[in-house]
């Protein structure tokens, strides 16, 4: 019944969770769905600038918890999209103001309300974390193709596998095809080898994304950057749309396409 | 020379290193364990038919996201033993 809550979580930091929760948003909302982004930082808020809605912050999420505020209140209203809201994370606060059964309550309220809930973990496997799978119908994790990346995202599929919440999708996040060609990055391939869970997608590295956080206007926005059409592609697959994966092989230099025509080792 | 020199591409050593790391990660077992149960298990098997140490192998495989703990203990053949 109603809204379907999806966490998405990473273990290791600075992997592109909150940009990710951004743009899914952003693109399911374009897509005509109503939105709303919880963001499960508690004490190192961010999806507030990510987003662009950091100056209409009046109440958050702790104060929905602990009755301040109606839930309404707390869900500030995309300046773009009209059916986008986010509950912006407590900044004075640490996480333990928040638990498990909390979140499943604001969860289960938010249901009615909309027909996306997703929640931005904060990196860890410790409360804050719990907190935001706790509610999760499904959880999307989130991977770089490097080595601590790879382990950490190894470490929470095995706590979600333990905690019963199912096997969970995984988005590959700045992968650098020019970088793979070379094999000086593990492929799509290699992280799902040893992964061994279901892939719902792949984002290129694209400089596009930097400059769309430093104005607040999430890249999925942006009709013509890479890493925007991956996450709009996403989006569509967790609606339950069959859309083929990007193929990164045209996007090689002049030269390493001219290497792969004639057959030479490039590089 | 050195500086004409091509290291081999990096990707395969960060596939291979996590491959080990993951299994470690996963199973709580270490390369010291792995080596006492291996001592355990040739002094338990030793008791009973006649193996050679050196041949034993045992190392933990995996299948999606199952972990396998296989040996492989190749017997000592007693004909052979008798003949030669």
């Amino acid at each position: 019944m109603g809204a379907q809550v999806i966490t998405i979580t990473s273990g290791k930091g600075g992997v592109g969770k909150t940009t990710a929760v951004a743009n899914l948003a952003v693109a399911l909302a374009a897509d005509g769905q109503k939105v709303v982004c919880v963001d499960g930082d508690i004490g190192l808020r961010n999806l507030d600038v990510v987003m662009g809605l950091e100056n209409r912050i009046v109440y958050d999420v702790v104060d929905v918890i602990e009755g301040r505020c109606r839930l309404r209140q707390a869900m500030i209203r995309d300046k773009r999209l009209p059916e986008l809201y986010l509950i912006p994370a407590a900044q004075t606060r640490d996480k333990s103001a928040v638990s498990p059964s909390e979140m499943v309550r604001l969860c289960d309220e938010l249901r009615g309300e909309v027909d996306w809930v997703l929640i931005d973990s904060p990196a860890g496997i410790e409360r804050g974390f719990k907190n935001a799978i706790a509610p999760a119908d499904r959880v999307i994790v989130l991977t770089n193709p490097e080595v601590s990346a790879v382990r950490d995202a190894d470490r929470v599929i095995g706590i979600l596998e333990a905690e019963e919440k199912g096997s969970p999708d995984l988005i590959i996040n700045r992968l650098n095809p020019a970088l793979v060609r070379r094999h000086d990055m593990l492929s799509a391939e290699d992280v799902l080898d040893l992964l061994a869970v279901r892939l719902l997608g792949i984002v290129p590295e694209d400089e596009n994304v930097i400059v769309a956080t430093n104005r607040g206007i999430p890249v999925a926005l942006d009709g013509k950057s890479r890493a925007g059409e991956a996450f709009r592609n996403i989006a569509r697959r967790i609606k339950g749309e069959d859309v083929p994966f990007m193929d990164f092989d045209n996007q090689g230099t002049l030269w390493q396409k001219l290497s792969r025509l004639t057959g030479r080792k490039s590089s | 020379m050195r500086f004409f020199e091509r290291r081999p591409p990096s990707a395969k050593s960060a596939k291979d290193r996590l491959q080990l790391v993951l299994i470690h990660d996963r199973t709580d077992l270490t390369p010291a364990v792995l080596d006492a149960l291996k001592d355990d298990l040739l002094t338990a098997i030793s008791q009973h038919v006649e193996i050679d140490p050196s041949s034993v192998r045992i190392e933990v495989t995996h299948e999606g996201r199952s972990q396998r703990l296989v040996a492989d203990i190749p017997l000592r053949s007693v004909t052979r033993r008798r003949t030669g």
